[in-house]
């Protein structure tokens, strides 16, 4: 093992002499009196390897010693690791000791005395390959695969597999041998450096299938696919995070990670807080059932901040490898970024724009492109569909983190003051924000396969005519009410129509806080047919009550359970409404 | 801050610059204090036997062979009972004349709280002010500031927070503050016979910028103290945070740091994360709330220190001068506290968040019937009774001299609904139009 000896230290910097060979990013220890502390190494100069320290460096000394791990931050992957809450380091929180945290306290991930229920998937001769599923134990309500280690390079032949019963993490349950016939032993558990992607699939196909949200502005006008990326920038107050904890709650994924990445700790609390006792529309599980929580606050360690994103994304793909869909969520990457800054900064590297180093667009790109939608090599598919808040400095959507985050994510949800002001929620711009996959083939025939022949064609039409209202109003708002024609307030009113009914979505309210597709449809089209509809009005002053009535009807029917008498009520009403004026 | 028997003393200083010095040493830990010619200083940068330290008072007048002694442990704070009543310096000796506090050394700037340990802030914290109380209300654990701009009286604010709010202990942590505002706040306190429960740490505009950094944790370190072993609830106000982010700059510009956007460091988020981020319920009952200011200039809230404190704090408080009344008000639009959910309604009387949102909405019409008034339209009788409505709630609720508790307020919120309104216009809930709407 390479040893070192500590020579310079600036903030977490930490520079060391090292007695034989070092890696970039490969973890050290350094001693500080009882502690070790956690270091990784980010530049070599000769035989002195500059490392970020993972805690606060307060009182290390010059001389101060240090040893090399050979290795690269990992993480520990294995059954246990659903419902946990983890640090970025992936320190399991639930065990540390006292109310502070602990400098140098490592934890566990995993739990080293539960038995898990094993049930062979392989059996001795076959044939396996890293990534191969050999077994599967039974997680809360997953079936956990346990495969051949991603680390596994080549073919190897299953030796002997335990048969079904109670083992440990730690307990060897297959004995594998590569070609030239060297056994090795497999457990539940298997490491995994963070920084490297988990490549064990056969393909990564373009997404095509609909990652149903329950968020209409999304579902339905921006639409995000199993393996998609998206990112949502906004200014403070905009409520990205109340859009991502409303994503998080009702987003048709069999697993949710939440990074919790340099944000407000009393929201992390929020989460530990409700989803033990919140229900999963979809299952009537408990949400926290099938969520991982790594939670590294603002006042954690800067180079830990780093770290939990890569860690969450190496979770992610352990559980996509088992098949699963997987939605990631990271709040928030710029967050990630400014500690890439402050790192940069202190190796004096030469800056990039607002002092960013200069190779983030290159890190986000990287970092984003780990998603997506895999088929395996049994042939069995998963997805990580990742979606990525940015808190852009000042709202200014021209900052290097929201145009890296740009070229890098295929679903864009702009977050405006402007809508979060006048209290549309969520907050979501129809106009700026796009999804990319709208443009794929392979989508739109999903997607109208999935929802309806004319769905596309619908959302289309629904986008111009937000469009053509904004235009209308902007018009209205310089020539005044009456100085333009009638029309142009019957367009604006239209685009308030779909604005107010399809995009606004209250998410307090316990039926309009989730909407499932068929009922986004019949909504969309409903109010489609409204918008297609021709309306007689003499004067200007008659068109807005009209329309408001309107509103006001089809808010009661969000409010509503889809289809109910009330539901039902509400719409006949609306019916007799739009006949009052419609043109013969 | 005396020097020890067997002390190593350097006296060959390598480099000066305006804050820092550079000192060949060994044996010396990373963020331990020293005497650099008696003045107090922290080590910041060690390369080698390099050692380059911050001179918290700047080094004018110091020379190469200037003595420097290092005490071997990082900045510490004596914490007790007797810490109450006391006003201290940055580095927490006192300046009241009054003796040294004897006590536990707890080191500043100390570890944070395991997430999964925290509880949900869940209790609120009155101060009497009604535009704080019923609009924006605090709640312990939570943190927020006021965004001001230099010419609005924030430190009055600020003082009858700490003079009226229900907290066991208040801590108040001044930055840069005026020899004349820190003699207001000294006035205030003692005239309010309050002293026992206020423990101050004071930075004057006479006293070095860079000792500034030293305040924020010197109070939250007293505050955790008190919220940790005596289970108490505690309020921090810090007053100015700009302050404090200047001489942050100040320090990184000395470090040849690259500066970001608006010539702050590129760790200003983290920097103010750490302080902000103290705010805390713990499980035990004890409690960190903090209420900051933080100064703008022209209202300008893009500017890197606002935008990166909205981005940490728990909503912001605005305060306006009402020329209807000519009285200050915190701003209703502006202003959201974004923890009162967890609270009002809940914690105290059920009609609260109706009769909040209620006023709320009645002070936007008057806001749309007053536009109406100034471009020359005719008003309807609705808005003539919004705009008199809306006066007479902001002198007798919004205006920040009014002191009631939280039941009076929404009682005479429910007395002015009932004055201009009908009961339709009101629009609140039956079940507290029986109670509350007095015929």
């Amino acid at each position: 093992m390479t040893k070192g000896i500590v020579k310079g230290i600036i903030a977490n910097l930490v520079l060391i002499e090292v007695d034989g060979p070092v890696s970039q990013n490969e973890i050290c220890y350094i001693r500080l009196g009882e502690t070790d502390l956690m270091a990784e190494v980010i530049k070599v100069v000769k035989n002195t390897a500059y490392t970020q320290v993972f805690e606060s460096t307060r009182g290390l000394k010059p001389g101060d010693t240090a040893e090399f791990t050979n290795h690269m931050l990992e993480v520990k992957l294995g059954p246990g690791m659903l419902s946990k809450n983890y640090d970025g380091l992936q320190n399991d929180l639930n065990k540390m000791e006292g109310i502070f945290l602990k400098r140098g306290e490592y934890t566990d991930p995993l739990d080293a005395d539960v038995k898990w229920q094993f049930k062979p998937l392989a059996k001795a001769g076959d044939k396996v390959e890293a990534g191969d599923w050999l077994g599967e134990v039974p997680e809360s309500w997953i079936a956990h695969k346990i495969m051949v280690p991603f680390s596994f390079s080549g073919s190897f032949t299953i030796k002997s597999i335990v048969g079904e019963g109670q083992y440990t993490v730690n307990d060897t349950i297959a004995v594998l041998s590569d070609v030239d016939g060297n056994e090795v032993n497999v457990t539940m558990v298997q490491n995994w450096a963070v920084k490297l992607p988990i490549k064990t699939y056969k393909e990564k196909p373009r997404p095509f299938r609909l990652m149903e949200t329950g968020v209409r502005t999304i579902d339905t006008l921006n639409p995000i696919v199993e393996g998609g990326t998206g990112f949502i920038p906004g200014p403070f107050g905009c409520g990205k995070t109340v859009l991502q904890h409303a994503i998080s709650q009702n987003a048709d994924a069999d697993l949710i990670i939440v990074a919790a990445c340099g944000e407000r700790a009393n929201e992390v609390v929020e989460l530990f807080v409700e989803f033990p006792v919140l229900d999963d529309p979809r299952t009537g599980r408990k949400l926290m059932e099938r969520t991982i929580i790594i939670c590294n606050t603002s006042n954690m360690p800067v180079a830990a901040r780093e770290a939990s994103v890569y860690t969450a994304m190496t979770i992610a793909e352990y559980y996509r490898s088992m098949g699963l869909k997987v939605l990631l969520l990271a709040d928030s990457t710029s967050r990630w970024a400014q500690a890439l800054r402050e790192m940069s900064n202190r190796m004096e590297e030469l800056p990039g724009p607002d002092a960013f180093p200069m190779d983030l667009p290159a890190i986000i790109s990287n970092f984003y492109s780990r998603s997506g939608y895999v088929v395996l090599n049994n042939g069995k598919t998963g997805s990580i569909t990742f979606i990525g808040t940015v808190s852009p400095a000042g709202g200014n959507l021209k900052e290097p983190v929201t145009e890296s985050t740009k070229k890098a994510a295929r679903c864009f949800y702009a977050l405006s003051q402007q809508r979060a002001d006048s209290k549309r929620y969520p907050a979501v711009d129809p106009i700026d924000s796009y999804s990319k996959y709208l443009e794929y083939d392979e989508v739109i025939e999903s997607l109208n396969k999935l929802i309806s022949p004319t769905w596309v064609d619908d959302v289309t039409l629904a986008k111009d005519i937000l469009l053509r209202g904004r235009e209308s109003y902007e018009q209205i708002n310089i020539l005044g009410d009456d100085g333009v024609p009638l029309s142009y307030h019957d367009k604006y009113w239209k685009s308030e129509l779909i604005d107010r009914i399809i995009l606004q979505q209250d998410g307090f309210d316990k039926i309009d806080k989730s909407t499932p597709m068929d009922r986004q449809r019949y909504m969309l089209e409903l109010i489609l047919k409204i918008c297609r509809t021709e309306f007689h009005f003499e004067v200007f002053e008659e068109i807005m009550p009209y329309f408001i009535k309107m509103v006001n009807l089809c808010k009661q029917m969000n409010y509503s359970e889809f289809q109910s008498p009330d539901f039902k009520k509400f719409e006949s009403e609306l019916d007799t409404v739009v006949a009052e004026r419609r043109v013969k | 801050m005396t020097t020890q028997a067997f002390q190593r003393i350097y006296t060959k200083l390598q480099q000066i610059t305006k804050a820092t010095v550079t000192v060949q040493a060994t044996g010396v830990g990373y963020d331990e204090l020293a005497m650099v010619a008696g003045r107090l200083a922290q080590v910041v940068k060690i390369m080698g036997d390099m050692v380059t330290l911050q001179i918290f008072s700047g080094t004018e007048n110091i020379g190469t062979d200037a003595e420097v002694v290092f005490m071997g442990k990082p900045p510490v704070l004596k914490v007790g009972e007797q810490l109450a009543g006391r006003f201290f310096n940055a580095f927490g000796e006192p300046i009241d004349g009054g003796p040294e506090v004897e006590g536990l050394e707890m080191e500043i700037g100390g570890p944070s709280v395991n997430p999964v340990r925290r509880m949900q802030p869940s209790e609120l914290i009155t101060t009497g002010i009604a535009g704080i109380d019923l609009n924006n209300t605090l709640v312990t654990g939570q943190k927020i500031p006021f965004f001001a701009d230099p010419d609005q009286p924030y430190n009055q604010v600020m003082a009858l927070v700490a003079l009226r709010a229900k907290a066991d202990k208040i801590i108040l942590g001044g930055m840069g503050l005026s020899n004349d505002d820190y003699l207001y706040y000294k006035n205030a306190f003692e005239n309010a016979g309050v002293l026992d429960r206020i423990i101050s740490f004071v930075n004057t505009t006479e006293n070095p910028p860079v000792e500034r950094l030293l305040v924020p944790n010197m109070c939250l370190t007293a505050a955790e103290y008190f919220a940790v072993e005596k289970n108490e609830k505690v309020l921090v106000l810090l007053t100015d945070m700009t302050l404090f982010c200047d001489a942050l700059s100040i320090v990184s510009n000395r470090m040849d740091q690259i500066p970001s956007k608006d010539s702050m460091p590129g760790s200003l988020y983290s920097d103010l994360a750490r302080i902000y981020e103290k705010a805390v319920q713990f499980p035990e009952g004890g409690s960190i709330t903090i209420v900051a200011v933080t100064t703008l200039s022209g209202g300008d809230i893009t500017h890197a220190i606002p935008d990166n404190t909205g981005y940490i704090t728990e909503g912001q408080l605005f305060l306006r001068r009402d020329t209807d009344i000519s009285k200050v008000i915190v701003d209703p639009f502006r202003s959201l506290s974004r923890l009162k959910q967890l609270v009002i309604g809940k914690k105290n009387r059920a009609d609260h968040p109706q009769v909040m949102n209620t006023a709320i909405r009645l002070y936007a019409d008057a806001a749309n019937a007053k536009t109406k008034m100034e471009n020359g339209f005719d008003l309807t009788d609705y808005d003539e009774r919004v705009l008199s409505f809306a006066k007479e709630y902001s002198d007798k609720l919004l205006a920040i001299d009014v002191n009631l508790d939280t039941d009076a307020m929404m009682d005479t919120t429910w007395v002015l609904f009932k004055k201009y309104f009908s009961k339709a216009e009101v629009g609140i809930k039956e079940e507290f139009m029986k109670i509350h709407w007095k015929d």
